[in-house]
């Protein structure tokens, strides 16, 4: 056996992993789910909700798994009678004063409370004749409601305030079955990171103001991607309802962002729903822009560039994905090419409990990713360059404030009324994130893949795939 | 003695020698009676030796859990590598306990002795006595004779601090209290890793009950086998020990007896018995978390740890509540299981919900509401709120119940079946 290796038997079946590793951590890698409720393993361990109770061989009583570490040869047994027995006894002191309210709750599907019940717990109750603990809902913070009588005490969202942001404004207040989760009478839970506590919330006692009521979890389908906020590059998960999206959650990537996302990037969704989508290719024609079909606008911008030689500058937005800046730079490689992209920026917040995690002041998922590929952050002498320049290619920049000679071919995602880039030659529709499969470069060059999470409207297509066609068509070779 | 009142002959007065007696509380008067003596020795012996004394004497823990001394003070790491902490518990909250109140307050020199003595024994430069908040008398009489004894010098290097108490139960839980001393809530805390490993502050501490710590100094002024000497019955249990009684007897008070002493002498011969006319009928011997004793098994008891356990119960803290004939044992219990129900720290399920669901229940069975399954429910509901849980508090709610259920089911039965008349509570 190598080195620092435990084996250990779990529910008969034998498992090796890492000395020092916790039993409920090990039980996953057996494929056994120990029903747990306060372990998390983003937090510290606190051992209070009991509710991961097993049985280990030799042990006078039953342990729980979140604090036991293995030992070479134990033995545990998380289905024995005296087990299942303990955490049914937890499920019915839970639900005593639980409202069961899940009709109306916001949690109900991906409720952990829901489901350990529904796997082990038992039907009616012995609670009878008892009026359940009463606490009115509290307004936490700018988008976090807790509601008390949910609450399971678990103090997960305790923990994450206090070890993993620093800024310790929750607390357990009272005691006994008086005890509730209060707010340090002088803070508000508007701390940049404080969402999280909603998805660490195993019930619906910790509730997001902007899903409220939104949608049902069943409703929901969900796709991986990588968040669009800053340069952090976080795995989320898009959730989509009737191909809307309607939430951003972070998705576990313990070399990124572990189990968390910041506030800014699980709202930074709205404009991926936007209406006011350019729906059609557009081409000037008698001076005024004009819906065409896809071949008639790609063999327009195929006239153009065979029409043009010299300069060809490229402004482009660095939330394009990589594939489509490759395509874009390739189309425009038999010119003499400037690419360049600006950056908008913001306050830097770090998450101070977790290294290497912070909202960035780099509001862009794929600056580096732009970089990488030749673009430059020398925006404002690109844009003077574009007055000269035969041909200019805006990328996903609606208010690039471009003005060329040239020929101008914007794609994008939307055309403002007011917009600059109306002055184009060829508008073409293109895909946002949420509509398309590709790559973003974090700022430490970690290469994430985001996938398409609803249908594009009308006829837009992904850059990548329109600069790669219009390649194709003047007869560049792919890159291998 | 038997302090309020006039020793008595079957006491064997160690601790309680100056209960009562104002001038042992100074510095000067404490000396004049030898004290500091043991402690001046102490700082000349090797700490391993003052520990192999103690371990010697075959002294436990008073506080309730009744772990030797000697052997938890070994437990300390043998290389001192980084800071060590003694914590006195002096947070008597257990109800019907009222001992270490007695001890501070009249001799609170025998505790600042007893903690210099253990802190050098187990080589720790600061020791926290915690005492409870309620304790406003015992606190400025240990203040003040903290303050002569730093005066007097009487210390050497060992610098102790009084930390109070706010009131809560639980903070005599020794990982609660420490979380207590170092500002957090006061939440007991998962073991392991066990206090000598990681406690106050993450380091290595021993945590010791005011009686044990005051009997330190006779142990090392009059030796190991003096103290193994006083044994009645079981040799696993030395020394004398303080018990507070109070309720149904005719003289409630501290008494400090030899190990092994018998129960029934202590509450008839000593206390008077229950009051004229009365006949006594169940008796707590070790503070509201054990179980309870009927009459015949509380005149069979010998009080010792090993003593109590044998007839079903455990020595505890040594806090003996009497109940006569006129007691109703359901109210009680409900008592308890309310006194409970209002002290649990809310961290484990089944104490948060479980203590106070048992309260609910058992004051419907008192309001004349209770439902034939109602004691099965109670039994059922302690034993998952026993064993289960990070501290004790949730088996110390159950064990009452568990054994007025079992020893006085009729009395609950009469409730329910509506031969009493009922008895609103809450």
């Amino acid at each position: 056996m190598a080195d620092g290796m435990i084996t250990l038997t779990i529910d008969g079946a034998p498992v090796t992993v890492p000395a020092g590793t916790l039993v409920i951590e090990a039980a996953k890698q057996a494929g056994v789910l120990v029903p747990h409720y306060c372990y998390h393993p983003g937090l510290a361990v606190a051992g209070v909700c009991r509710m991961c109770l097993v049985e280990v061989e030799k042990a006078p009583k039953l342990q729980i798994a979140c604090a036991t570490t293995v030992t070479e040869g134990m033995v545990v047994k998380t289905q024995s009678a005296q087990a299942k027995d303990a955490r049914q006894s937890v499920l019915e002191f839970l639900l005593i004063n639980h409202p069961l309210d899940c009709p109306i709750c916001d949690q109900a599907g991906e409720c952990e409370l829901q489901d350990f019940v529904f796997q082990e717990g038992q039907a009616g109750t012995r609670f009878a004749e008892f009026a359940k603990r009463f606490n009115p809902v509290e307004d936490f913070g700018p988008d976090v409601l807790y509601v008390p009588n949910r609450c399971i005490l678990c103090t997960r969202c305790v923990r994450f305030m206090e070890d993993v942001a620093k800024e310790p404004v929750l607390n357990v207040s009272e005691r006994g079955d008086r005890a509730f989760i209060g707010i340090h009478p002088e803070a508000r839970l508007d701390h940049p990171w404080a969402g999280n506590v909603v998805d660490l919330c195993p019930v619906g006692s910790l509730l997001s103001k902007d899903f409220l009521h939104k949608a049902r979890a069943w409703e929901l389908d969900k796709t991986a991607s990588i968040c669009t906020g800053c340069s952090q590059g976080c795995s989320i998960t898009l959730d989509t309802r009737d191909d809307v999206v309607v939430r951003v959650r972070p998705r576990p990537n313990l070399d990124v962002n572990r189990y968390f996302i910041c506030d800014h990037g699980r709202m930074h969704y709205r404009w991926m729903n936007r209406g006011d989508r350019i729906e059609a290719p557009l081409i000037r024609h008698d001076g005024e822009l004009r819906a065409v079909d896809w071949d008639e606008a790609l063999d327009r911008v195929v006239g153009i560039l065979r029409g043009a030689s010299g300069k060809a500058v490229a402004l482009v937005s660095p939330g394009a994905s990589s594939e489509a800046l490759a395509a874009a730079k390739r189309l425009l490689s038999g010119f003499h090419w400037t690419g360049a992209f600006q950056v908008v920026m913001g306050e830097e917040a770090p998450l101070a409990g977790v290294p290497n995690l912070a909202l960035r002041s780099e509001r862009a998922p794929n600056a580096k990713g732009a970089e990488q590929l030749g673009y430059t952050r020398d925006y404002a002498p690109a844009l003077a360059a574009a007055k000269t320049a035969a041909v200019v290619l805006v990328l996903d920049d609606p208010d690039c404030t471009v003005e060329t000679n040239g020929a101008l071919i914007y794609l994008g995602t939307v055309l403002g009324e007011n917009a600059p880039c109306r002055s184009a030659d060829v508008v073409l529709p293109i895909t946002n994130v949420a509509e398309e499969e590709g790559t973003f470069v974090n700022r430490d060059g970690r290469e994430q893949r985001y996938f398409q999470a609803k249908p594009a409207p009308a006829m837009a297509q992904s850059a990548a795939w329109v600069l790669g066609e219009l390649a194709q068509a003047i007869g560049l070779a792919e890159v291998s | 003695m038997g302090f309020p009142h006039k020793s008595h002959p079957k006491e064997t007065v160690v601790l309680s020698q100056y209960f009562g007696d104002a001038d042992a509380r100074t510095i000067k008067g404490w000396t004049k009676r030898g004290g500091y003596e043991a402690l001046a020795q102490a700082l000349t012996m090797d700490p391993v030796a003052v520990t192999d004394v103690v371990k010697e004497s075959g002294l436990r823990g008073r506080g309730g859990a009744g772990f030797p001394t000697g052997l938890k003070w070994s437990f300390m790491p043998k290389e001192k590598t980084r800071p060590h902490y003694l914590c006195v518990n002096a947070d008597e909250s257990e109800p019907g306990t009222f001992k270490d109140r007695e001890i501070m307050r009249w001799t609170p020199h025998a505790l600042l002795e007893g903690t210099a003595i253990a802190a050098h024994a187990i080589r720790a430069e600061i020791a926290y006595i915690y005492i409870r908040g309620e304790f406003t008398e015992p606190w400025t009489i240990m203040e003040r004779a903290l303050a002569d004894g730093n005066a007097a010098g009487v210390f050497g290097s060992i610098k102790i601090h009084l930390h109070r108490g706010a009131g809560a139960y639980i903070c005599g839980e020794e990982t609660a209290l420490m979380n207590s001393i170092e500002g957090k809530r006061g939440n007991p805390r998962i073991k392991p890793p066990f206090p000598a490993a990681a406690g106050l502050f993450g380091l290595p501490t021993t945590i010791n009950n005011v009686e044990t710590l005051a009997a330190v100094p006779h142990i090392l002024k009059r030796g190991a086998a003096w103290y193994k000497g006083l044994s009645l019955s079981n040799p696993k249990s030395t020394g004398t020990k303080l018990f507070s009684v109070c309720g149904h007897v005719q003289r409630p008070g501290n008494y400090e007896v030899t190990m092994g002493f018998p129960l029934k002498d202590l509450l008839y011969d000593m206390c008077g018995g229950p009051p004229a006319g009365r006949t006594l009928k169940a008796c707590i011997p070790g503070g509201s978390s054990v179980p309870i004793l009927t009459r015949e098994e509380t005149e069979a008891c010998l009080l010792d740890y090993e003593g109590v356990v044998e007839r079903g119960s455990m020595l505890g803290s040594g806090g003996v509540i009497v109940f006569d004939d006129s007691a109703d044992m359901v109210y009680q219990i409900m008592r308890l299981a309310r006194f409970y129900a209002h002290e649990s720290c809310a961290q484990c399920t089944q104490c948060r919900e479980g203590t106070a669901w048992t309260t609910k229940i058992m004051e419907r069975i008192l309001a004349g509401q209770g439902k034939p399954k109602d004691l099965d429910l109670l039994l059922d509901l302690s034993e998952n709120m026993t064993g289960k849980t990070i501290c004790v508090l949730s088996d110390s709610c159950a064990a009452p119940i568990v054994s007025g259920i079992k020893k006085f089911r009729g009395e609950f039965e009469a409730y329910l079946a509506g031969k009493r008349q009922p008895v609103m509570v809450g």
